[in-house]
């Protein structure tokens, strides 16, 4: 007899069937490769909305690693999922400039618009609400991802809109154009944004820059076989970069010359190679200039990459791209494609033959560590996001063990200005121990945000005048990890011989509480730990307890000492450089906002977090109550 | 050809290849460890043998030696460290030593009597955690897990069986195992396995076999954890 169990079983296994034909669709794509496992994972993701068990079951088979390793994989990002999480799956970027811009109302309106519970799934499995870290959208902000696609400019009238479309199940692909058009919004651009430049240019250059010793055939055979000392342009490039004073623009400003050379002179063994890495893991929260580079200047970020490649005898190079930026993928695939029927990327490149170099993209899953070089060579490796033991460095041991260089999109972009104008000319640019120019993401309290260019040496003072800050308190200059300027420091200049930056440049005015810009920045790190080593992984959240126990008003001299004890631990033991800033902003804040604590600190000794009354809100919840009686009449610090 | 370096004022030889722990180890110098196992490529996670090498901190397990360098060990400033890290360490899971099996024979808990940990200091986290009975031989109580992966490493590396693995990011990483269920009934680990005997504290425990050795008379009962040499 044909029961319900048959029928259920049937249907299972009709389910199962359909998704290993996705699965095994997906890693054909991917040439069964292990290393593409989170590419994989996620493309999957996107055909299922989310991981079920069957296609994990199948990945094992035609992957061949263990269970294990995937499930491994796919718990360590944040927007992989193995629970289902609905067929709309909305992400509010909860930056501190979403905030400042009414976020947490918005995702209120949201949810109760939707009958949904923050952080859940809605009852008929539907859609869930939840929030996820900077998605770099603040001068346009606040913004969301839907199914990890961005919408930015977040309004009550759109968020109505949107409640609208989920509950009458339009599919996204219907919803409106506008809803995620993102704009550059460039308010100041200097040579890097106003470069001219026709795909192909400043490989000519460099190429034409080589001295007469380096005939055609010998640049060909570095190029092919990378060797270390080959003749002419490959040299000349590195010569070049080194002239240009160049550093990198992650923020940590090494010399990116001296990381290329290390590179092209690392050792290579029997079928090893090099590779060119661009890091487009734009994860600081408060930045978003690389986002604009490769919206609109990919060529010129494509062309550094394939120079750096020409540099240090590469062939393979990867775009990491964040997967906040899930939408770039289709456009940037479309640059990369020109640039193959142009002869710039690719075989043969400018029609030498054996000039070969061409370039994967690889996208994110929501992990903010995967911007540490390391972590992100693991993530491009299709492995978890942990940032590895160094030495050595990724110089000699990068993808796949083999010699790397990693480097920022912002870098590669002003590569390809060296590579066309010469280093002497980029080195003119800028200050002495700082060359060229610094894109800066302008958000926050200001009239005009957005990409602001300048060259190194412009003071935080001129910023703000140009973008049109008033009564500023603050500015939280390279995000959390980087530092935070009050008003007596103005005068000092973006610069590695004064404040070094990744970019982000957030203005705080004199109506913000700068505790609670330090708390929402802790909350990010504790959320971002890759949870690896023990100082970083228990210390961001002991110092969340702790900041949420000043902000419930229960802190005590006590909890502070606690914080500056924490920081400390952090500082000296974390594994990686998330460990290691983590502190940077309370920190900061308390050296500079001490009143902004002071305040919080409403308790003379120690009082306990735990709070009877608010431990009842589960069960007032499930029982719908909320009169006098369900609650504890006695407060915290004994008065009854 | 062997070169030197100075712990703690102390010269210790040491080969090409070898990290500062290794060096210190074979020398009989004691630095506290948890992740680190000499039958395994080193981890660095705990970061309980951190040192101070030419005035910088960084984990020993994994710090190759070098000749001349200068490192510091036992000072106050890296033992209030480690102490920390331990009490973290405690807070994070759910350890209650007097009903654990593992009492005595527990390198967490002789790490925390050879630090001094007096109290846990911090908040409990008071994680929830399931226990996994389905063995038949084993019993899984991951409220006791400190996320050093010994076990992961030696199921994969030694055991070639991948039982283990750590999922998760950040406070929610946790220990997997190989089974579509979750279990490790469903598994291929068997008590022979290396991954069986590498548990630092008491996640991995045999059936059966409770309290064979009474509490007092083990392990790190009878010599505190820097004068012995098991495990190291």
């Amino acid at each position: 007899m044909g029961s319900f169990r048959e029928v259920e079983v049937a249907l299972n296994e009709m389910h199962a069937e359909a998704v290993a034909g996705i699965v095994d669709r997906v890693a054909t794509r991917h040439r069964r490769d292990p290393t593409c496992m989170l590419q994989i994972l996620r493309e999957v993701q996107e055909a299922c909305d989310w991981l079920p068990p069957e296609a994990i079951d199948r990945l094992q088979v035609v992957l061949g690693v263990p269970r294990t390793k995937i499930e491994g994989v796919a718990g360590f990002y944040a927007f992989l999922y193995t629970q289902p999480r609905g067929k709309y799956r909305i992400l509010f970027s909860d930056n501190v400039t979403d905030r400042m811009q009414g976020s947490v109302a918005l995702m209120e309106r949201l949810c109760s618009s939707l009958w949904v519970e923050p952080g859940k799934v809605s009852e008929d499995g539907l859609l869930s609400v939840d929030i996820t870290s900077c998605t770099g959208m603040c001068d346009q902000g606040p913004g969301l991802l839907v199914n990890n696609y961005a919408i930015p400019r977040l309004t009550a009238g759109l968020v109505d809109e949107i409640a609208e479309l989920i509950r009458n199940k339009v599919p996204l692909a219907e919803w409106p154009a506008d809803y995620f058009r993102v704009d550059d919004n460039v308010r100041r651009a200097d040579v890097l944004l106003a470069a001219q430049m026709a795909p192909g240019d400043a490989l000519r250059a460099a190429r034409a820059r080589a001295p007469s010793d380096g005939l055609m055939a010998s640049n060909m055979r570095s190029w092919r076989e990378g060797l270390p000392s080959g003749l002419g342009g490959p040299i000349a490039m590195l010569d070049d970069m080194k002239r240009a004073n160049l550093r990198g623009r992650g923020g940590a400003g090494f010399m990116t010359g001296i990381k290329w050379e290390a590179c092209r002179n690392a050792p290579l063994k029997p079928g090893q190679e090099r590779f060119v890495v661009c890091n487009a893991d734009e994860g600081e929260p408060g930045t978003f200039k690389d986002r604009v580079l490769l919206t609109s200047h990919a060529d010129l970020v494509f062309e550094g990459m394939t120079a750096a490649a020409y540099a240090i005898g590469a062939r393979r190079g990867f775009l990491y791209l964040r997967g906040e930026y899930r939408y770039l993928l289709e456009p940037l695939t479309a640059v990369l494609e020109r640039r193959r029927r142009e002869k710039v990327l690719g075989n043969d490149i400018l029609g030498l033959p054996g000039a070969d170099f061409d370039i994967e993209i690889h996208l994110g899953a929501g992990a903010y560590v995967c911007g540490e070089e390391s972590a992100l060579i693991e993530s491009l490796e299709g492995k978890r996001g942990t940032p590895r033991n160094r030495p050595p460095f990724p110089v000699t041991n990068g993808y796949l063990d083999q010699p790397t260089i990693v480097n920022n999109v912002e870098t590669f972009a002003a590569a390809a200005l060296v590579a066309l104008n010469g280093g002497e000319w980029y080195a003119s640019i800028g200050t002495k121990h700082s060359a060229g120019t610094k894109l800066l993401s302008v958000s926050g309290d200001c009239e005009r945000p957005g990409i602001y260019e300048y060259p190194f040496g412009v003071s935080i003072r001129q910023v703000l005048a140009d973008c049109g800050a008033r009564d500023t308190q603050a500015v939280q200059v390279s995000g959390p990890s980087g530092v935070c300027v009050a008003p007596a420091e103005f005068d000092r200049v973006i610069g590695f011989e004064d404040i070094p930056t990744a970019g982000a440049f957030t203005i705080f005015d004199n109506s913000r509480d700068m505790f609670e810009v330090a708390r929402n920045y802790v909350h990010f790190f504790q959320h971002e730990s890759c949870g690896f080593c023990t100082p970083c992984r228990v210390g961001t959240s002991l110092l969340k307890n702790l900041m949420d126990k000043l902000h419930n008003g229960v802190g005590s001299p006590y909890d502070f000492a606690e914080i500056e004890k924490l920081n400390q631990l952090l500082q000296a033991m974390s594994h990686c450089g998330l460990g290691h800033t983590a502190c940077n902003p309370v920190l900061d804040t308390i050296a500079r906002f001490r009143p902004a604590y002071e305040q919080r600190m409403t308790q003379q000794d120690f009082t306990p977090a735990f709070d009877l009354d608010r431990a009842l809100a589960e069960a007032r919840q499930m029982t719908g109550r909320d009169d006098a009686g369900a609650h504890l009449s006695s407060k915290h610090g004994g008065a009854a | 050809m062997s070169h030197t370096f100075t712990l703690d004022g102390k010269t210790i030889p040491f080969a090409e290849g070898q990290t500062i722990l290794q060096a210190a180890d074979a020398a009989g110098v004691f630095i506290p460890h948890l992740c680190y196992h000499p039958d395994f490529k080193p981890h660095g996670s705990c970061k309980l043998c951190t040192v101070k090498v030419n005035g910088r901190q960084t984990a020993s397990c994994t710090m190759r030696a070098l000749p001349g360098m200068v490192v510091e060990s036992e000072t106050e400033e890296l033992n209030d460290e480690r102490r920390a890290l331990t009490q973290m360490l405690f807070v994070e899971g759910n350890h209650f030593c007097p009903s654990c099996e593992t009492s005595g024979n527990c390198r967490l808990q002789a790490t925390a009597y050879h630090l001094g940990m007096m109290s846990p200091h911090f908040d409990h986290f008071f994680p929830s955690r399931a226990v996994d009975a389905s063995h038949p031989d084993v019993l899984l109580d991951f409220n006791r897990c400190i996320l050093c992966s010994l076990c992961v490493r030696a199921s994969r590396d030694v055991d070639g069986k991948n039982v283990f693995a750590l999922s998760g990011r950040g406070i929610k990483t946790h220990l997997i195992v190989n089974a579509k269920s979750g279990r490790l009934a469903d598994t291929n680990f068997t008590l022979a396995d290396k991954a069986a005997q590498v548990c630092p504290v008491g996640v991995i425990l045999p059936k059966r076999h409770g309290f064979a050795v009474p509490i007092g008379e083990r392990k790190y009962d009878k010599a505190p954890i820097s004068e012995t040499t098991e495990g190291r």
